[in-house]
């Protein structure tokens, strides 16, 4: 595919907020579902002719479905607090990417439909019908949200863009139009198993590989076992573990954690995806019924615990969604959380002084660490609120005697999604996700300045595989991001204290 | 005599309006499920946790600090000095009057100006700020020129163009026992009087409904704790089950 022609953004001192240019963006467009892939997730291939009236309908379900909707529609009361706030009104400045003027794409069909003012009064409280114009908006700048929930930080209601979002694309599958992307991957999940289509034998395939691999650079036989029955532990990762760079470190880096920790582990290939693209698309059903098959592929290996790999959305799906969508666990080990993630896991052990590392392997690195949205702001790690900035830290400081943290602004609850979350990982959106990366890359570029930071460690797929591809659009190496667990791998010392 | 009738008869079909509609949503609010664990992390893991958040939400603005400080400062400022204007006419409404309405009467007039400066600032932004002037509506002035309308009329009666306090605390008393009684028969007051009603009259069918919602906001009022407890909204449960082959459950 030729490259679409487009202007970088250049980096300044700090982030500084654009002025407003109306529809800067408006041409920004996934690939539409093909009717395929929009059959197997149970929606219309195409645009059905009743459109208006199916929307309408489906608008006033969710409504009726998700109180974060109906509370989220009435609630906004326009003081422009979250206008500044999203990465991609940051890289584009086009007013529609500012979260409330998002939602109100949304809003402004609800009041005309749902509510006494906008029935009456259209005009002046900004009612519109639901046209063709309405939809392709819709379409266009629902798929410029991540979803990432940085604006729900500083909504005074606490109003969640994501929530408007999830809504507004379910629609859209529901009436005929889906987005590529995420149908065709949740196909490949329903069907396969995981994101990529890769089936059994290509995997079993891939971890020989690996194992190979790893015993000839440090002569150890860390081993990558698959579908073994009565394993303690079902690791569930991200299917880009198995092969993409930087990925494929780390999930090397969980397997010599889980040697030396000698627990006994598999990976399944009938749930070979850690990765649910059912909370991309909202849709409640198609994330149940993704998430089901780790519940079952436990269940078939009769392990005790499940733990998840470095996955952003994967974790938040799993944390604050698995127990009410396929739980109770109660055919698991009740001594350990269900789901853990695999930095609570190696946290945890190292804490209890299972794990020895020898920094000077890191010492070739300045890292820093990207906080992840979904990690961030859906979900925790560790007991306590705020676990999930604490554990990875503690990680990477074990693992590397150089750590220094981005400014204040963007870390944390206040961090800056990558670009290429929820579900825009494509190429036909790579101006946005080039665009949208601007406010990490600027705060990237301070510490490299200040600090000489070489790596950013990441705990998901998606940010590792959206900065290896956009940060050289901003005169940074691909391979500055890394790992979390890479970092881990490469400092753990092999012995027999277990 | 008829003046005095109409307003009250007004009075009580807007605060009819104001509770049936702010009822019913509220009713709304509370019926529609919350299918899914989705506080903004880091959240609170008990109920103690989520009071003390609403709390900070609600009397300190702390998500809307953390955004704006502009919008922070005016907002702070217009809605607790409607807190403390409220508050002040309670006296109209209480015989004898509550000891502590008395004692906050003298902040009432620093209030009013809080509100005024509040108001405008907000205002200000609305307009300057091309962001914000983006995302307004009609609706959205409109209702700052009601509020600064409310509050100026106030003004002009307590500086300017004094009424008739007996008169009028005789008619806000009637209006409490269902013995309709006379209104002094001062333009500012009517306009002041007739501003509020409107505003009564509105609420349920605005913007304003932030004020129930924010207590409904799942994001602020969910404890982070899914994996210790499994939550489970009603739909949910009449969705086709997925079936599973070992549990034999």
């Amino acid at each position: 595919m030729a490259k679409p022609e487009f202007e970088t953004p250049t980096l300044k001192e700090w982030v500084s907020t654009p002025a407003v240019q109306p529809d800067a963006m408006a041409h920004s467009r996934p690939f539409v579902a093909k009717p395929e892939h929009q059959a197997s997730l149970g929606f219309p291939g195409e645009l059905v002719e009743n459109w208006q009236e199916v929307a309408l309908d489906k608008m006033g379900e969710l409504l009726g479905r998700y109180r974060s909707l109906q509370v989220f529609m009435d609630a906004c009361v326009k003081c422009g607090a979250c206008t500044d706030k999203c990465h991609y009104y940051l890289g584009t400045g086009d007013p529609k990417n500012m979260p409330v003027a998002r939602q109100d794409l949304m809003r402004k069909v609800y009041r005309r439909y749902f509510t006494t003012a906008g029935k009456w009064f259209p005009k002046l409280v900004g009612a519109v019908e639901l046209s063709e114009e309405v939809i392709n908006d819709w379409y266009s700048y629902y798929h410029q949200c991540s979803e990432c929930r940085r604006c729900s930080v500083y909504c005074p209601y606490g109003i969640d863009t994501s929530e408007i979002t999830m809504a507004g694309r379910e629609i859209l599958a529901t009436i005929g139009v889906g987005q590529k992307y995420s149908n065709e991957i949740i196909g490949k999940v329903h069907t396969i198993g995981n994101n990529l289509g890769l089936p059994e034998p290509a995997l079993a395939d891939t971890l020989e590989g690996l194992e190979e691999e790893i015993e000839e650079d440090i002569s150890v036989p860390v081993k990558l076992p698959l579908d073994q029955a009565g394993a303690d532990v079902l690791l569930v990762t991200p299917s880009a573990d198995f092969f993409a760079e930087p990925h494929v470190d780390g999930l090397i880096g969980y397997a010599k954690v889980f040697h030396q920790a000698g627990i006994s582990w598999t990976l399944s290939s009938y749930a070979s995806e850690a990765a649910n693209f059912g909370i991309f698309i909202g849709n409640y059903e198609n994330m149940q019924k993704v998430a089901q098959r780790i519940r079952q592929a436990a269940l078939d290996l009769g392990v005790k615990r499940i733990v998840i790999g470095e996955c952003g959305h994967a974790w938040r799906v799993a944390y604050s969604f698995w127990n009410t969508l396929i739980g109770p666990f109660d055919f698991l080990d009740p001594a350990y959380p269900v789901p853990q993630h695999i930095c609570e896991f190696t946290h945890d052990l190292n804490q209890r002084g299972g794990l020895k590392f020898d920094r000077e392997a890191n010492d070739d690195k300045v890292v820093t660490f990207h906080d992840s949205c979904n990690v961030s702001r859906g979900s925790r790690l560790g007991d306590t609120p705020g676990g999930q900035f604490t554990i990875p830290r503690d990680l990477i400081r074990a693992a590397c005697t150089h750590f220094v943290d981005m400014a204040p602004d963007t870390i944390h609850e206040h961090t800056f999604c990558c670009g290429g979350g929820g579900g825009l990982l494509t190429d036909d959106l790579i101006e946005l996700r080039v665009k949208g990366a601007l406010p990490r890359a600027q705060a990237l570029q301070q510490v490299i300045e200040q600090y000489g930071v070489t790596h950013m460690a990441a705990i998901c797929a998606i940010c590792k595989s959206q900065f290896s591809k956009v940060l050289p659009e901003y005169g940074m190496g691909m391979d500055m991001i890394i790992s979390v667990h890479q970092l881990v791998g490469d400092a753990l010392v092999f012995g027999s204290e277990h | 005599m008829l003046l005095g009738a109409i307003f009250a008869g007004l009075f009580y079909l807007a605060t009819a309006v104001f509770l049936v509609g702010v009822g019913s949503t509220v009713a709304r609010y509370a019926r529609t499920p919350a299918p899914l664990v989705i506080p903004t992390t880091p959240a609170p893991t008990t109920y103690a946790g989520v009071f003390a958040r609403m709390f900070r939400e609600v009397v300190f603005f702390e998500s809307l600090f953390k955004g704006s400080k502009w919008s922070w400062l005016f907002g702070w400022l217009f809605h607790f000095g409607m807190l403390i204007v409220i508050a002040q006419h309670l006296r109209y409404f209480t015989q004898p009057v509550w000891s502590w309405v008395m004692m906050i009467q003298w902040i009432g007039s620093y209030a009013s100006f809080a509100m005024f400066v509040g108001l405008g600032g907000l205002w200000a932004r609305r307009v300057l700020v091309d962001r914000i002037r983006y995302i307004s509506a009609p609706s959205d002035h409109l209702m700052l020129a009601l509020f600064l309308a409310i509050t100026g009329s106030g003004l002009l009666m307590k500086y300017v163009d004094h009424t008739d306090i007996v008169l009028l605390k005789a008619f806000t008393l009637g209006l409490i026992t269902f013995s309709w009684q006379p209104l002094p028969n001062d333009l500012v007051l009517l306009v002041h009087l007739s501003l509020v009603i409107i505003l009564m009259l509105i609420f349920p069918f605005s913007k304003l409904l932030h004020a129930p919602g924010v207590f409904f906001s799942p994001t602020r009022n969910m404890r982070d704790n899914p994996r210790e407890r499994r939550h489970v909204a009603s739909w949910t449960k009449d969705l086709p089950k997925s079936t599973d082959s070992a549990d034999g459950t």
